[in-house]
């Protein structure tokens, strides 16, 4: 991030004397708006990103992603299904009400009714219970490795203002229910309410009773939702906004000329990969109904060494891409280096496993792709199936929206298919292993719908799920991933960068969960 | 004239429900709102409640049969989206719509008919060469990207205009208004203009050829021989004749232009209905879609009916025909 002197100039001049009388007011524009300010009425971690300003949890993330006391100072597993937290005394709520056990009681209990649509977000914590005022057990069905993590995303509300508001309930859409708290709010959080209008702009202010020594310097927060590329790029180089979140890749080039403004980017947490249908006898989409090559470990293996992800990188990611091997990125607990490899790109090399394999003249398929998720998520597939026909591996490439994407994914209905994963909001390998490898069934395998299976990864991941040591429940999380990786269960592209910009005189860290976090900022 | 008027109703509530009806079938091909209504790493049995819950697993007609019978009682159902009720949305979006529209098709009048009335007076002069070119060129691009030309110019490079929103709005209890604020009448320019210039170029090429037709009729040719000014002859006879079919169709465009806004929106995030729906299509937002077409058929079907009756107003032998 560069902090340039700026030299006033003309038109420039002009804009910055008339933004100086808000000086410590940080305008974001996002693509687009919060769905509610009711945290446990959404599953969208853009929603949550911002209601992490007004709402806090027990425990949060600090600069470096690690855990860190919030509204508890303490937490001890007094019991392998009881863990005590010790809450912080003197904390008020933005009403001016204080926060008590009573508070987290109340807040886990609207959270774990079955109306919450984010009740998952919890799934496995049974009840809370308060011991005394600053004291609270929760009580669990299992022993849960991940309790803190989940509980980084679990935003504690004001018991007496649900009541006086009449809303212990969360909403619900069949039955109609309606909540005070989707359009009102009252957190403990460094930054309060103040106004909000759907779509146009809300406004935050600075708490001035925050329980935590500020180290930003805002007075207040105009969220503005933008939901158009081109209007947002030009909303920043007008200095109608300072930061912008996300700033479209292929506008880095003109945001770096322009003045005053720098674009920001960063690898992400967030895998871009190839799903593959590894366990059918025929592909759905083989033209004669003829074997499935995918099944063949060979044939995976020359998919992955046909892809020159170099000059994906390059062409299509503008080189902001971090090239990946593995199927979770750094930063995740499960994550290691020696997995992380991609093998040569090598055309040669694919042909001939192709035809050890017994497809020497290739075969056609199906990819599909969404066009709309991720960072030029057509553009890569493109670019891909031009590169596997450089193999003889004929692809006829279906790019749409992910609402008809995902459901067709969800129905094991592709051959290759495009996913990514950002294991958000633990931050844990232990998401991927749960949902992507073990085979499906119940709880499990959620987004395995092609039946991977692999009775290690399956056992693996039943023992990771209540192993309570964590050293011993990494390595058990590094060795599902790197099976997979031995498989090739998916294929891993790359961790899709971070792109936001900004005006040079903000101060703005970027987090690779893709989270704002303005209490960490500053305007000068 | 009461059977004439029960009849339109009638046909207006069938078209009504024909749209819905319509929407309900498209929206099996928008996608799974329970995908985006979940978590990301969902279990199977998670998605399936939700699915269940929100009646997905029932047939089509049932799914549309309830809809219409809520519908009836004015219970549009709750956003998938933000669990908000659906009316509320729509009630706290169409200010902003409304006015844009409002604003649209005044600037369209306003610029329109005189352009129109320039090029019918001197259909070779230099001017309405260029007026009829530019005009051309209007009514061929595409709303987003004169959108987008206009923030590059008047935003970006001139830094005049803001290029995105609705500025200060001030809230009347049931109508939020930008046309009270300074700043909300510089933010309604662009995305006025934006959506004007389509029905501006109809307008003035719909004015330019009533004009040349009405100054080339008997009545005008009586005027002239009479000697009346030739001032009085444009605006007073020919003008006020050339503006009844003008304002008949600028009626009708209206519905069209609250159509059109989606884009106009989507481009200036003007707060309107358009974003609105168009986010509702992302997320696949099944009660805004539903009741946002049945609005805008609504529209449709109320213009049309409105003209039907002041035209069996005007002409009784229309009553007859029905």
């Amino acid at each position: 991030m560069n902090n340039h002197i700026n030299i006033c100039t003309g038109a420039f001049c002009a804009a910055i004397i008339a933004g100086g009388a808000s000086a410590e007011t940080l305008r974001w524009a996002n693509v687009g708006d919060i769905l509610t300010l009711d945290p446990y009425a959404h599953t969208e971690s853009g929603t949550s990103s911002f209601l992490h300003h007004i709402y806090e949890p027990l425990v949060r993330r600090d600069a470096e992603l690690k855990f860190e006391p919030a509204l508890a100072t303490a937490w001890e597993v007094i019991e392998p299904t009881r863990v005590r937290f010790t809450l912080r005394e003197g904390v008020t709520f933005h009403d001016g009400a204080p926060f008590t056990s009573a508070d987290v009681v109340a807040s886990i209990t609207r959270l774990t009714h079955p109306d919450a649509r984010a009740r998952g977000n919890l799934a496995g914590v049974e009840t809370a219970e308060a011991v005394d005022d600053f004291t609270v057990d929760l009580v669990l069905n299992a022993a849960d490795p991940l309790l803190i993590n989940k509980l980084t995303g679990v935003f504690i509300i004001d018991e007496e203002w649900l009541i006086a508001n009449d809303a212990t309930l969360p909403g619900n859409t069949t039955t109609g229910v309606v909540t005070y708290a989707s359009d009102h709010a009252n957190g403990t959080g460094p930054f309060m309410l103040e106004s909000r209008q759907p779509d146009a702009k809300t406004v935050l202010t600075a708490n001035p009773n925050w329980w935590d020594e500020p180290i930003h310097n805002l007075t207040s927060i105009e969220f503005l939702p933008i939901n158009s590329d081109a209007t947002r790029v030009s909303a920043l180089l007008s200095g109608e906004v300072d930061v912008i979140t996300p700033s479209p890749l292929q506008d880095t080039e003109r945001l770096e000329a322009a003045e005053g403004v720098t674009p920001l980017q960063n690898p992400s947490l967030r895998t871009i990969m190839f799903g593959l249908n590894v366990a059918r006898d025929e592909l759905h989409a083989g033209p004669n109904g003829g074997a499935n090559p995918l099944r063949d470990i060979r044939v995976r293996e020359a998919l992955w060494r046909a892809i020159d992800m170099e000059a994906i990188n390059s062409r299509v990611m503008r080189g902001k891409a971090r090239i990946a091997g593995s199927m979770i990125a750094p930063p995740i607990a499960g994550y290691e280096a020696e997995t992380d490899v991609k093998p040569d790109y090598d055309v040669e090399a694919a042909k001939a496993l192709l035809a050890e394999a017994g497809f020497g003249d290739g075969f056609s398929t199906n990819l599909d792709c969404t066009n709309d998720r991720y960072i030029n998520d057509e553009e890569i597939c493109l670019a891909i199936a031009s590169m596997w026909a450089g193999i003889g591996v004929e692809v006829e490439l279906t790019a749409q929206t992910r609402s008809q994407h995902f459901p067709k994914v969800d129905r094991g209905e592709t051959d290759i298919y495009m996913i990514g994963w950002a294991t958000l909001p633990a931050m844990d390998g232990f998401s991927p292993l749960s949902a992507m490898l073990a085979t499906r069934d119940g709880d499990w395998g959620g987004n395995n719908p092609n039946g991977y299976s692999n009775p290690r990864v399956d056992e693996l991941a039943v023992m990771s799920a209540s192993e309570v040591d964590e050293d011993k429940r990494v390595a058990l999380i590094e060795e599902a991933i790197a099976i997979a990786r031995e498989d090739i269960a998916y294929i891993p592209l790359h961790q899709q960068p971070l792109s936001w910009a900004a005006r040079d005189n903000v101060d703005i860290i970027q987090f690779p969960d893709n989270y704002f976090r303005a209490w960490h900022y500053s305007v000068n | 004239m009461l059977a004439f008027l029960i009849r339109r109703l009638g046909q207006a509530f069938l078209v009504v429900l024909a749209v819905g009806l319509l929407s309900f079938l498209m929206f099996r091909f928008v996608g799974d709102p329970v995908v985006s209504m979940s978590r990301e790493d969902a279990t199977v049995a998670e998605r399936e409640e939700l699915r269940e819950a929100l009646g997905l697993n029932d047939p089509v007609p049932v799914q549309f049969v309830t809809f219409v019978g809520r519908a009836l009682q004015g219970d549009f159902g709750i956003s998938y989206r933000n669990q908000r009720p659906v009316a509320d949305l729509i009630a706290e979006r169409l200010p902003a719509t409304l006015e844009l529209v409002f604003a649209a098709t005044v600037l369209a009048l306003m610029i329109g008919i005189p352009l129109g009335v320039i090029t019918a007076l001197k259909p070779r002069g230099a001017l309405s060469n260029i007026v009829q070119g530019v005009s051309l060129v209007g009514v061929s691009t595409p709303t987003f990207v004169t959108g987008i030309m206009l923030i590059l110019i008047f935003a970006v490079t001139l830094r005049w205009l803001p290029s995105f929103g609705r500025g200060e709005t001030v809230d009347l209890g049931w109508w939020s208004t930008g046309l009270l604020t300074a700043s909300g009448w510089r933010a309604i320019f662009l995305p006025a203009l934006t959506l004007a210039l389509f029905q501006m170029t109809l307008i003035m090429r719909l004015v330019r050829a009533e004009m040349i037709e009405i100054l080339q009729s008997d009545y005008i040719r009586f005027a002239r021989a009479r000697g009346l000014p030739e001032r009085s002859i444009n605006y007073r006879l020919a003008l006020k004749n050339a503006l009844m079919p003008v304002l008949t169709i600028t009626g009708m465009q209206i519905g069209g232009l609250i159509a059109f806004a989606i884009v106009t929106e989507s481009v200036f995030q003007w707060p309107g209905m358009g974003l609105l729906f168009i986010q509702a299509v992302q997320f696949v937002d099944v009660p805004v879609m539903a009741a946002y077409l049945m609005f805008v058929g609504l529209v449709f079907v109320a213009l049309n009916a409105l003209v039907d009756v002041t035209y069996a107003l005007v002409d009784p032998r229309l009553r007859v025909r029905g």
